[in-house]
């Protein structure tokens, strides 16, 4: 069984409720329609129940989300799966800024592009790792302070354009971040970045990925898996190693 | 390199006494003592935490500063000059630990409190009862009543989630990482006897410390290190940490060495990784953003507890609070640039931030004079020392003192300030388990307790002698004080007027 609400007109908190409810009472699928910007869906939900929403998402989309999965049927705010602990969430839209701060688990998969300040602070932890793929570009400050995970830019859809904006991974001291495409402008890359091209020893992170998303959004999993990848590692997991004096 | 600095303090021991028992040299956490047939110091290693000459059993050790004078200049102090020194030698950012120990003026060491006398008589606080309890949270603007179905009047208002405290103290945020598991142990169960509250810092909540968790305030912060929806869960209330009063608009920076298998998997991160707690949270560049995260909290906590913003005091520190209360807030920490750290550059603890008493009485003015002042508590920290700094601080505007460096204090800090060297040798500021271990729980618990027993009898004896029978009836109160030798400015910032006025 399904449970339908439509959003039109509600308060978030409205809203919210009633989808907590809907879950307390046993429900594991519920499609949200007509939905216009409310903040918060999907926030610290930890059941493993599936959302399908119709309309944008507002802001903080998934935060302190714990294993739903959610699929939204349009554009997301900023912020969405802040401080995300896990599940999965799929965006067929593109998103705003601060997507998947301080992630620490799950899986993002948005189809368009990403605003600024994208995966900012990503964390890994034991079985935790945290994945974002963007089909589309993202902005400055990608993969800063990143400290685990995995990044992914495919630029698709407008590949005249850069992948990323400046700032790349500045302060990133763990995980890797690909980005399609032969060789993106050095002046996009943080200091803190080691760029080189991605070779065989990455398929088995970048591969599940590239399917994944493939899968999800109805393309050509082989036709991804051939194209060339960059990728961008720290160069120094203490990138602030010697600034005192002790 | 040859350091030009000599030692900072000597480290005597009479031989004639001494028993040789090595007792000192075990305890010395900074490695300053050796046994080479009697004990031998080395000096510049001294630190001047006392723990050798407290356990020695025979009284045989004496820490002196080191007489050594260099030459005296009131401009090029010896501090200035041995920072030079300690700069050309490492290339490096001075640490410091502790709060700001530079001679500021203390505000409250020019304000006096009121008592009774004849007219309106004092009250006994042997004999009356006397109201400490204060709750933290937001108030509504009024109250209204209905009749219940009994008949009997029932408030009409829904009243926003309280953390109730027994006296208005609490415990200021210290993280696991920062200090031992043992010292936040006997932080948390001293909370828990005293019913007032601990704070985790950002660095998690260890599993241990779960059982405590209704005296708990879990801290959110920029790394956003351990906060998961199981944390969430735990905690009286949710804490977002924007800034700190040792190190306002500074990040925090736990360095791989000092994480170890128990605080990666409290703060959720692998072991031996930096943690770096940005300058700013990301997700938040304006109140607006504030207000958003203010408001996932909520959501995520189910609006069951008070979700409070933690600021340095700064110069516009007024408006950012008003702006804090506007953002949703349910209680505001202020933390004045006396306020500790586990380490900060000492260039930054040293010279930035306001001191506690003037913002406290600038935000409390703001926020009466906006007609907002009920919707969120202000908790005030920042080098509060004794009870009749948490009676001024109350009668300025405060509705809790938090106290953090008194807490260590209590459980045997020094004010060595050697925080972010990890060698702690009182077993506080430390993660090496043989440090560790010398900090029994239990103990350093017994010791919290009986301090905030201590200051909330004085505060009943405040009470008592400015005539009042509950601590907020002096909130705010601005009238039970006065003021010596300050300048007009200042008592109108105080709202506090001259003594013999």
């Amino acid at each position: 069984m399904t449970t339908e609400i439509c959003a039109q007109q509600m308060d978030y908190r409205e809203l919210n409720a009633k989808v907590r409810a809907a879950v307390a009472g046993g429900e594991r699928e519920l499609v949200l329609s007509q939905v216009n910007g409310q903040r918060y869906l999907g926030v610290g939900l930890t059941q493993p129940v599936k959302l399908s929403i119709h309309g944008v998402a507002g802001n903080d989309l998934a935060a302190f989300m714990d294993g739903p999965t959610l699929e939204i049927w349009g554009n997301a705010q900023d912020g969405v799966g802040n401080t995300m602990n896990s599940g999965r969430v799929v965006i067929h839209g593109s998103a705003g800024d601060v997507l998947g701060y301080g992630m620490r688990g799950g899986r993002i998969l948005v189809r368009g592009d990403v605003g600024y300040r994208v995966g900012i602070h990503m964390k890994s932890f034991k079985r935790q790792v945290p994945t974002i793929v963007v089909g589309g570009s993202a902005g400055d400050f990608l993969g800063e302070y990143m400290a685990g995970g995995v990044l992914v830019v495919l630029n698709l859809w407008k590949e005249e354009k850069e992948p990323v904006g400046r700032w790349t991974g500045t302060g990133m001291h763990g995980g890797a971040i690909y980005l399609r495409g032969g060789s993106v402008s050095p002046d996009r890359l943080g200091r803190e970045v080691l760029a080189a091209p991605a070779g065989e020893e990455d398929q088995p992170v970048l591969f599940p990925l590239l399917d994944d998303f493939a899968t999800t959004f109805g393309l050509e999993a082989e036709e991804l898996r051939r194209q060339p990848f960059q990728r961008l590692t720290p160069t120094s997991h203490r990138p602030y190693g010697n600034l005192y004096a002790y | 390199m040859t350091s030009l600095v000599l030692p900072e303090f000597l480290h005597r021991v009479d031989h004639q006494r001494c028993r040789r028992c090595k007792r000192c040299v075990m305890s010395c956490g900074f490695g300053a003592l050796q046994f080479l047939e009697r004990v031998v110091a080395d000096h510049a290693k001294c630190v001047g935490c006392h723990r050798c000459a407290t356990f020695c059993p025979e009284g045989a050790i004496t820490i002196e500063r080191n007489p050594t004078a260099l030459r005296y200049n009131a401009h090029w102090s010896e501090e200035h000059r041995k920072a030079i020194w300690r700069q050309a030698e490492s290339g490096g950012m001075l640490l410091s630990a502790m709060g700001n120990d530079k001679p500021y003026p203390s505000y409250f060491d020019h304000l006096l409190l009121d008592a009774c006398q004849v007219t309106n008589p004092s009250i006994d606080p042997l004999r009356e009862p006397m109201e400490l309890r204060t709750y933290l949270g937001s108030k509504p603007e009024r109250l209204e009543f209905g009749a219940g179905p009994d008949g009997k009047p029932r408030l009409t208002v829904e009243l926003a989630p309280q953390v109730q405290l027994e006296t208005p103290l609490v415990f200021s945020a210290m993280s696991f990482g920062s200090i031992s598991l043992n010292a936040q142990k006997a932080l948390a169960m001293a909370a828990e006897k005293c019913g007032i509250t601990m704070n985790t810092g950002e660095g998690g909540l260890h599993k241990d410390l779960y059982p405590y968790s209704r005296h708990v305030v879990i801290q959110v912060a920029s790394g956003r290190f351990g906060v998961s929806p199981e944390y969430l869960q735990q905690g009286a209330a949710v804490e977002i940490k924007i800034g700190q009063g040792a190190k306002p608009g500074i990040g925090g920076h736990l360095p791989g060495e000092k994480v170890p298998h128990e605080i990666s998997e409290t703060r959720m991160v692998p072991v031996g990784t930096d943690c770096l707690s940005p300058a700013p949270h990301h997700d938040i560049y304006s109140i607006e953003d504030l207000a958003q995260l203010i408001g996932a909290l909520k959501e995520a906590t189910r609006y069951e507890k008070p979700v409070g913003v933690k600021i340095a005091a700064v110069h516009n520190v007024a408006a950012i609070a008003s702006g804090i209360v506007r953002a949703g807030a349910d209680f505001i920490f202020l933390d004045g640039f006396r306020g500790g750290t586990g380490a900060a550059p000492t260039v930054i603890r040293d010279h930035v931030g306001l001191p506690i008493e003037l913002a406290v009485a600038a935000v409390d003015d703001r926020l009466r004079r906006e007609g907002i002042r009920n919707r969120a508590s202000l908790v005030v920290a920042g080098g509060i020392r004794s009870s009749a700094d948490v009676a001024k601080a109350v009668a300025l505007g405060a509705d809790v003192c938090a106290i953090g460096t008194a807490a260590l204090v209590a459980m045997g800090c020094h004010l060595c300030q050697k925080c972010y060297t990890g060698n702690c040798s009182w077993g506080i500021a430390t993660q090496r388990s043989e440090l560790v271990r010398r900090l029994e729980p239990d103990v350093a618990a017994e010791r919290l307790v009986n301090l905030v027993r201590a200051w909330s009898l004085e505060l009943k004896e405040i009470l008592g002698a400015l005539g009042l029978n509950a601590i907020e009836s002096l909130r705010g109160s601005r009238e039970r004080l006065r003021a010596v030798g300050l300048d007009q400015t200042t008592l109108d910032i105080l709202g506090v007027k001259p003594a013999g006025r």
